[in-house]
């Protein structure tokens, strides 16, 4: 049961807000001090499992293609496209949102993102729309709102990535299963996720589009 | 034939850029950054696993002690940006699409024509999207020569050290499988719960998923460990089921457990406090029922999908 210590180290450190790359660090050293390697013989697998996941970081290989459009005004048009739907419903405007992140995120396309897109866009124009539907809002309906622009993004992009082949977490099963001689395709990967993005939407969506209905409650 | 090589080598000069503006802007601790990774890149597959691992170490390092900083790229600003957008219009969503398309064009279509090493099809076919998006751009756009180079470095910069995370943990968690940590979690989830069905044993998987995700605050930290201790002994080895499904599909349980923590500060914590809500909780809130529903679809589509044959 020793080795289960490194297990404790991960969760510890983490829950300590250690920076993640110390934590694996040591993580690695009580592992394998308590699997009984030498410290070379630790280094030495820390240092092949390290070279073996290097696909796993190709998923940043198109930072400069993403980086260059962004150059160009790639949020920005992504920006206008959003506001061309101001007169929409709260519920519909987040509906609308959520939708288009999973699409974009199961294209590769950078799109929004917590700072750059749902603060000073879409959660004003949710809250502007309510206004518009309901009258003078509340604190309370006001950051319950907010939290829904953010949670919009978050469950759409978590929902959409894994489609996309040139993502982390796709990469990281890739290189997992190498390690246990499992040989996959990223495309094999991804089509698993579709039918999960799609119970999400549909989820996800009818949640949204709730909130309208519960505004107009006093 | 273009190998899995080729493109960590392609990879790799794209780092070696980063260190270089890097260097010349004076961050010296990114220049040391990128310049590691870039090595592991260009060398790891000539180099020995102790050189390898003192690498690894080298990045811990000057990622974990905090010896990076956000460099400043010359980029175009927030008014030109604007401009651009309004001539250029939706199409500069194009080229962003060249990506994924020419992974799935050149996978599904070209696989084995020789182009492309069939076994890693897919990722040699993306770098060769990379290179044709770039061309496209610079035929379209006329960029500055150094602008995809000093661009990416923008957003590698945004990033900062979590940029090796992914690949540091899968490495823990090979580790971890060197080292009998998922054996240990498999007889323990055996010993201490009734897996004795296949269904079961897709449910221990999942809701392990969310759970160690919960508690890590990263699905990427859980994946290994709970794929190795309870995915492969019990649900592919002992009942049969596919391992592709199995881990596309668990990855994505984890998911609804980053949706539910504290602990995924980045995602939950963050937003809060950029939308001044006064509840920390509050994006947690919002997302916890669809967490827990999607948990359950999860589960069932795992459980009907996995051992389908």
């Amino acid at each position: 049961m020793w080795p289960l210590l490194g297990i404790a180290v991960v969760v510890l450190g983490f829950a300590l807000r250690a920076n993640p790359l110390l934590v694996i660090a040591v993580a690695v050293g009580v592992t394998g001090t308590a699997a009984g390697l030498s410290p070379v013989a630790m280094i030495e697998a820390f240092g092949k499992a390290f070279n073996d996941a290097r696909l796993v970081s190709l998923a940043f290989l198109t930072l400069p293609v993403i980086g260059l459009l962004e150059r160009y005004g790639l949020q920005e048009r992504a920006r206008m496209l959003i506001a061309r739907f101001r007169r929409a419903t709260a519920g519909r405007l987040l509906l609308l949102y959520f939708l288009l992140r999973q699409v974009t995120a199961a294209t590769g396309i950078s799109f929004g993102g917590q700072a750059q897109m749902v603060r000073p866009l879409l959660a004003p124009m949710v809250e502007g729309a309510a206004e518009a539907q309901v009258g003078e809002l509340g604190a309370a309906q006001r950051f319950w709102l907010r939290a829904h622009a953010a949670a919009a993004e978050n469950i759409g992009v978590f929902f959409g990535e894994d489609i996309f082949v040139a993502i982390g977490s796709v990469l990281l099963i890739k290189g997992t299963l190498e390690g246990f001689h499992i040989f996959v395709e990223p495309f094999a990967l991804s089509v698993w996720a579709i039918p999960t993005a799609v119970l999400a939407a549909l989820i996800h969506g009818t949640r949204l589009l709730l909130i309208d209905r519960r505004l107009r409650k006093p | 034939m273009i190998t899995l090589e080729h493109i960590y080598i392609l990879s790799g000069a794209l780092i070696a850029a980063y260190a270089v503006l890097s260097l010349r802007e004076g961050l010296f601790g990114n220049a040391a950054f990128w310049g590691l990774l870039a090595a592991s890149f260009l060398l790891g597959s000539h180099l020995g696993n102790f050189a390898n691992g003192l690498i690894a170490i080298a990045l811990v390092v000057v990622g974990g002690f905090g010896l990076m900083r956000k460099g400043a790229p010359r980029t175009t600003s927030p008014e030109e940006r604007r401009a651009s957008a309004e001539s250029h219009g939706s199409w500069l969503f194009a080229p962003a699409l060249i990506l994924p398309l020419t992974a799935l064009i050149g996978t599904a279509f070209f696989k084995h024509s020789g182009l492309a090493d069939p076994k890693q099809a897919t990722l040699v076919f993306l770098g060769l999207g990379v290179l044709l998006a770039l061309a496209l751009c610079y035929a379209w756009l006329r960029p500055p020569v150094l602008a995809p180079l000093e661009e990416g470095r923008r957003l590698v910069d945004t990033i900062g050290w979590p940029v090796v995370l992914p690949q540091m943990l899968a490495a823990l968690g090979a580790v971890f499988a060197l080292a009998g940590v998922g054996d240990a979690v498999g007889k323990l989830a055996s010993d201490y719960l009734p897996l004795g069905t296949p269904t079961a044993a897709v449910i221990c998987y999942c809701v392990g998923m969310a759970a160690f995700t919960a508690a890590m605050g990263n699905a990427f930290a859980a994946f290994p460990v709970m794929t190795a201790g309870v995915g492969l002994p019990l649900i592919v080895h002992r009942y049969g089921g596919d391992p592709i499904a199995m881990s596309a599909i668990g990855m994505l349980a984890g998911f609804c457990g980053t949706l539910m923590t504290p602990m995924a500060a980045n995602f939950n914590l963050v937003p809060a406090a950029l939308l001044e809500l006064p509840d920390r909780n509050g994006v947690i809130k919002a997302q916890l029922p669809t967490a827990l529903i999607l948990l359950v679809a999860n589960t069932v589509l795992m459980a009907v999908l996995v051992y389908r044959h």
